[in-house]
């Protein structure tokens, strides 16, 4: 599963090079002097307590927000400094999957799907929408999904339609945003299996915001604990639950870590 | 993905009984592969059907997505592909795996607590906090309506990003609704010009006057007015809502990380729309008035309306409807960009958009009342 792992850190170039990145609002300092690399191929966790600034660093990474200082190169440019048009060049060559999944709620789920392919890739709306429809069902979606408007779905639905929105301009990077929050455990592995499916097949890298351990032990290459404004750690899954902090102890060896650890240990057993 | 749309378009050929498939299967050639596939399947009908294609040589396809895949599934077919970790080995491992997970679901077909302050200080504070806001809030209109224009520019000289269907929505939306109110308003407002002007004049015994009057105060200034007021108060709202609520639900941030452009998707056919509408009701607010004002004069005047028509026809020049008419569009302008700039302050909360659609109304009759104003001199000045 480690197949580019901490040990490439050296050889290959970063998709995702964030340097000194400082976040302020107000008085409130959320992030100060940050780095962190996304490897090519690589699925990546970022963890953390609540309010340590997770969204806000995946948001200041896709260009939605500005930092109070630092660089955040993303194919080895800066979003924020390029004209618009090369900006949306670069934009659509990732995916985002939102939290609470922003669908566009006066679209069905195959016209949110195709909406980016008719506008960038220019293809008429119904290849775009047969295009949309093999998306969702790439995502795990029922083909009767395709017709019905996000306020009829229920949570999972939302996350597996905002998934395939996501993939529709077959990204180099999928960034998601708490992808199996809101969902019951067989839903959650269910998606955990779909992102690392569907990483292997399409050869995309992840930047997985999460708090769902069992995610972290199943899926991820690497995580990256944000801790004390800035990441604390990022390496593999044994070498982060070795770090000697409170924090990362506490996340690691509390009662809900070790259960799934020891899920994870009796599966692979 | 840049380095990928200089490759070579997708081919297939037939050569024998070989089926040749190379090049880039990917999103940017879509339809040109889709045309591709369809005539290899003619060429594979024509040569034999069967024997033809039993061999396949995918040793030439140098970059290949999901779309790309659907499009090589069709051709190649679903047998074929569960044959295919035995016959394509001439592809890499992980878009054999590419093709066989899209095909295996094409089969599936389709807070904080305050220490209080002493009075004094906090009404101080609280008259220059809003004194900062006032003043924020006209610097944010100005960047916003120079950012508007200058999309727009940018957008007519692009004919595919025009958003037609957009724009007659909102007309729709905004104008023919409007329509009974806007006649019956000013229609009224008309009838209690001809009155008050008939009062006032009657002393000087220049009663015939009143015709005068309500055509000129109509042309010039209430037509316009009232419909711009009107439509600040029914559609800078309900944008300031549509876009606020956009905005709760992350769909503004979708639109970005999509790459398209707000300003462009969402303001734009709403500004162009209102160009449209609000000229329309105007021309129908300056002859509803002028119909009010009629009405009063024949019924109580003794004006005849032949005489209220060729008094009209001898005294009001054109000069009078184009002072009026050329407001409409600038009014309009304004009511769109603010109600769409308070649908973009929006942050999450109902509540929130609430405020924001109450100061959107506020902020675009405000406006209206100053530019008309402003407008009203330099027309005086100019001898118009």
């Amino acid at each position: 599963m480690t197949k580019v792992g901490a040990l490439a850190a050296d050889a290959i170039e970063p998709l995702i090079r964030v340097r000194n990145l400082v976040n302020r609002f107000g008085s409130n300092v959320v992030h100060e002097s940050l780095d962190l690399d996304l490897y090519p191929g690589e699925i990546l966790a970022v963890v953390g307590g609540s309010g340590t600034g997770k969204s806000v660093l995946l948001r200041s990474i896709v260009g939605l927000l500005r930092p109070s200082a630092g660089s955040v190169l993303i194919f080895g440019e800066d979003l924020l400094q390029l004209p618009s048009e090369e900006r949306a060049n670069v934009e659509r060559r990732f995916g985002v999957l939102f939290q609470r999944g922003a669908l566009f709620s006066s679209l069905n789920l195959q016209e949110n799907v195709a909406l980016p392919l008719i506008e960038h890739a220019g293809l008429p709306r119904a290849d775009a929408e047969y295009l949309g429809r093999l998306k969702l069902a790439l995502a795990g979606l029922p083909p009767e999904a395709a017709l019905k408007y996000p306020a009829e779905l229920s949570g999972g639905m939302i996350k597996r339609a905002a998934l395939a929105r996501a993939l529709a301009l077959d990204p180099e990077i999928l960034f998601l945003d708490e992808p199996t929050a809101g969902l019951d455990p067989i839903g959650a592995a269910a998606f955990d299996q779909l992102i690392l499916t569907l990483r292997d097949a399409l050869e995309i890298s992840v930047f997985l915001v999460t708090h769902d351990l069992d995610t972290l032990y199943s899926i991820c290459d690497r995580v990256a604990v944000l801790a004390q404004r800035r990441v604390l750690v990022a390496a593999s899954l044994d070498e982060v639950a070795a770090t000697d902090d409170p924090w990362v102890q506490e996340y690691f060896h509390g009662p809900r870590g070790r259960a799934a650890q020891t899920a994870v240990a009796a599966k692979d057993a | 993905m840049k380095s990928q749309q200089a490759l070579q378009p997708g081919r297939v050929q037939i050569e024998g009984q070989r089926l040749i498939i190379s090049g880039a299967w990917i999103l940017q050639h879509y339809q040109h592969l889709r045309a591709e596939v369809v005539a290899a399947q003619r060429g594979v009908a024509q040569a034999g059907g069967a024997e033809v294609g039993r061999s396949i040589d995918l040793g030439g396809v140098v970059a290949l997505d999901t779309a790309g895949a659907a499009v090589l599934i069709d051709l190649l077919g679903q047998d074929w592909l569960e044959q295919s970790d035995t016959l394509a080995q001439d592809l890499a491992p992980e878009r054999r795996r590419l093709l066989q997970t899209v095909a295996a679901t094409m089969s599936d077909s389709l807070i904080q607590t305050q220490r209080r302050a002493p009075l004094l200080l906090m009404f101080l504070a609280g008259v220059g906090q809003r004194t900062q806001a006032v003043l924020r809030q006209q610097w944010q209109l100005f960047g916003f309506t120079g950012l508007t224009l200058a999309t727009m520019v940018a957008t007519l000289v692009r004919p595919r990003s025009w958003r037609i269907t957009s724009m007659v929505a909102h007309i729709h939306q905004t104008g023919p609704n409007a329509v009974p109110i806007v006649a019956l308003l000013t229609f009224l407002v008309g009838a209690v010009v001809a009155f008050l002007g008939a009062t006032v004049l009657q002393d000087f015994g220049a009663t015939i006057y009143t015709v005068n009057l309500v055509a000129f105060a109509f042309l010039r200034e209430f037509g316009v007015l009232l419909a711009a007021i009107l439509l600040a108060g029914r559609t800078a709202s309900a944008f300031t809502a549509q876009i606020g609520s956009m905005k709760a639900n992350e769909e503004i941030d979708a639109i970005r990380t999509l790459g398209m452009d707000p300003i462009e998707v969402l303001v734009l056919p709403r500004v162009m729309a209102m160009c449209v509408t609000l000229p329309a009701l105007t021309f129908i607010g300056m002859l509803s008035g002028i119909a009010g004002g009629a009405l009063v004069c024949v019924a109580s005047l003794d004006i005849s309306l032949f005489q209220f028509v060729s008094i009209i026809k001898r005294d009001i020049t054109l000069t009078h409807f184009v002072v009026g008419i050329v407001k409409a569009p600038v009014f309009a302008g304004v009511i769109a960009v603010i109600g769409c700039l308070e649908g973009f302050k929006v942050s999450g909360s109902a509540q929130s958009v609430g405020e924001h659609t109450t100061s959107s109304v506020v902020q675009s009759i405000f406006m209206v009342i100053l530019l008309d104003a402003i407008a009203a001199l330099f027309f005086m000045q100019m001898g118009w």
